[in-house]
């Protein structure tokens, strides 16, 4: 079906009661041209891309539980291309103006708000850093304005600006940046690429891999029998270790726990997404008035989609420092989801050194606004066998190479970015 | 999630920071490139019972090797890591 101000009238008229599903809960088929796994935003959207970008519809996304019950559902829905390394910048960019369209492209909306991302500086270096990756993104056509402590008052009143030891300077500010539904990224991309002819298979887990004398991948095994597939991809967030390991792969890669926080909701207060420099604190309010926010990782391996008290007070403590007045707010959830810590930060979208099996992985914390660009980059490796050429450095052989993109500078340890 | 110090007893978590799997062994010198890539880099990252390292930085401040389930977070053994704070327990 497409949406509409006449289809939303028609369905007004008769009391919201006739909306019809907005895409298909298919069975699963013998055999397919490319089988996707994992139905989270980059799944989706690559197999919409596949389908929209590439012409390749006999295509389907397998889940172990339901779309979006993995990390679609559990990140903090911020989206930006503030990134200052090669690799990084054009990437992330690709993936902010796939954002823009997104709503168009899908017919679904996907609320994409651009109410602006600020990441506050504290010092004079840290002004210089910032000044330096914004000076980055504008040579390479991306917006970024460099705002001092008056233009930060004048936005955000209320924070602490007398903070003796982590005093506010000023900030880098992407006003293009902003948030996004997550829920309706991924209801978007099933519904227009259920519309295409993939096919969406729910509660279908991947158990094995099925290959054939050369070894090559030929389809998997999984919890609703085997499923053949010229190519497979693998787009499973915090399991890539697990599913790689079935076809005899080790990577560079960790899996660790991130929390996220939500509180009560409260009336308009903050007016765009804001990082905390000094300190790993961001935050934004939802659109029913929830103050969304997070911090670092937990720091060790964990599978257990769920995390402990010390980093729950650091960031909280990351947001009384900076906004007091939210010290009287209760915190209503938390949530940790487990991400795959690639050992230099960035995502690896690369052929697997396994012929037929394709890696999308290593998205660190920062997976959700990458999900456009994920979806178009892998869909062209999967259809062409090349890398697009806003992810050719993100090659598994960079370890290797000594060409690692390291925008934190922190070095090769997953709980250091 | 707590930790039974074998020197300070039971800590709470933020005392220690981790360091990762104990099972990468630094490779020889005239190893080779592959086996230093190996060693850096790859890892089994275990959903289970893994070996880790912890360092006890608000405590005593010696290493240790904790048995943890990562799917859990359970610990079921914790021993000094090999070194001088060993043989001070004559582990």
């Amino acid at each position: 079906m497409k949406y509409s101000i006449f289809s939303l009238a028609r369905a007004a008229l008769s009391g919201h009661k006739n909306w019809q599903r907005t895409w298909r809960d298919a069975s699963p088929k013998g055999r397919y041209d490319v089988v996707i796994i994992g139905g989270g935003g980059h799944g989706l959207a690559t197999a919409w891309f596949l389908a929209s970008e590439f012409g390749i519809r006999n295509v389907a996304v397998l889940e172990k539980g339901w779309i979006g019950s993995g990390n679609a559902g559990r990140n903090t829905t911020i989206i930006r291309s503030n990134y200052g390394l090669p690799g990084n910048t054009g990437f992330y960019e690709l993936s902010m103006r796939l954002w823009e369209r997104m709503e168009q492209d899908l017919n679904y909306n996907a609320m994409v708000s651009q109410r602006g991302v600020i990441n506050l500086y504290h010092s004079d270096a840290q002004r210089d850093a910032y000044a330096r990756r914004g000076n980055t993104m504008r040579i390479n056509g991306i917006d970024a304005e460099l705002l001092d402590l008056a233009a930060v008052k004048k936005m955000m009143p209320f924070l602490n600006f007398d903070n003796a030891r982590f005093p506010v300077q000023g900030g880098l500010l992407q006003r293009r940046g902003g948030t996004a539904r997550h829920d309706a990224v991924v209801w978007g991309y099933a519904h227009a690429a259920s519309e295409l002819g993939v096919d969406i298979i729910q509660n279908c887990e991947v158990t094995g891999f099925t290959r054939d004398a050369n070894g090559k991948v030929t389809g998997v095994e999984t919890s609703r029998g085997r499923i053949g597939a010229g190519k497979v991809g693998m787009a499973v967030a915090g399991s890539t270790s697990r599913v790689a390991a079935m076809a005899g792969l080790r990577l560079p890669i960790e899996s660790h726990v991130l929390q996220a926080f939500v509180s009560e909701a409260i009336k308009p207060l903050l007016p765009n997404v804001m990082t905390f420099g000094a300190g790993h604190f961001y935050v934004s309010q939802s659109d029913k008035g929830g103050l969304v926010f997070g911090g670092d990782i937990d720091g060790y391996n964990s599978y257990a989609q769920r995390g402990n008290l010390p980093v729950m007070e650091d960031v909280c403590e990351g947001g009384m420092a900076l906004i007091p007045m939210i010290g009287r707010v209760r915190l209503l959830r938390q949530w940790g989801g487990i991400m795959d810590m690639s050992m230099d930060g960035t995502p690896i979208i690369d052929k697997s050194p396994v012929e037929g099996l394709y890696l999308n992985a290593g998205w660190c914390y920062g997976g959700f606004k990458a999900t456009p660009g994920s979806g178009l980059v892998f869909a062209h490796l999967l259809a062409r066998d090349e890398s697009h050429q806003e992810a050719a450095r993100f090659r598994l052989d960079r370890f290797q190479r000594g060409a690692m993109i390291d925008e934190k500078g922190q070095g090769a340890q997953p709980n250091l970015h | 999630m707590r930790i039974v110090c074998p020197f300070c007893g039971e800590r709470e978590l933020g005392e220690f920071t981790y360091l990762g799997d104990a099972k990468p062994q630094r490779p020889a010198p005239v190893a080779g490139e592959d086996a230093v890539y190996e060693y850096v880099y790859l890892r089994d990252n275990i959903a289970g019972s893994m070996s880790e390292h912890w360092y006890h930085g608000g405590g005593c401040r010696a290493w240790l090797k904790v048995t943890r389930n990562t799917l859990t977070h359970e610990i079921s053994a914790v021993a000094p890591a090999a070194g001088a704070g060993a043989a001070k327990v004559g582990a």
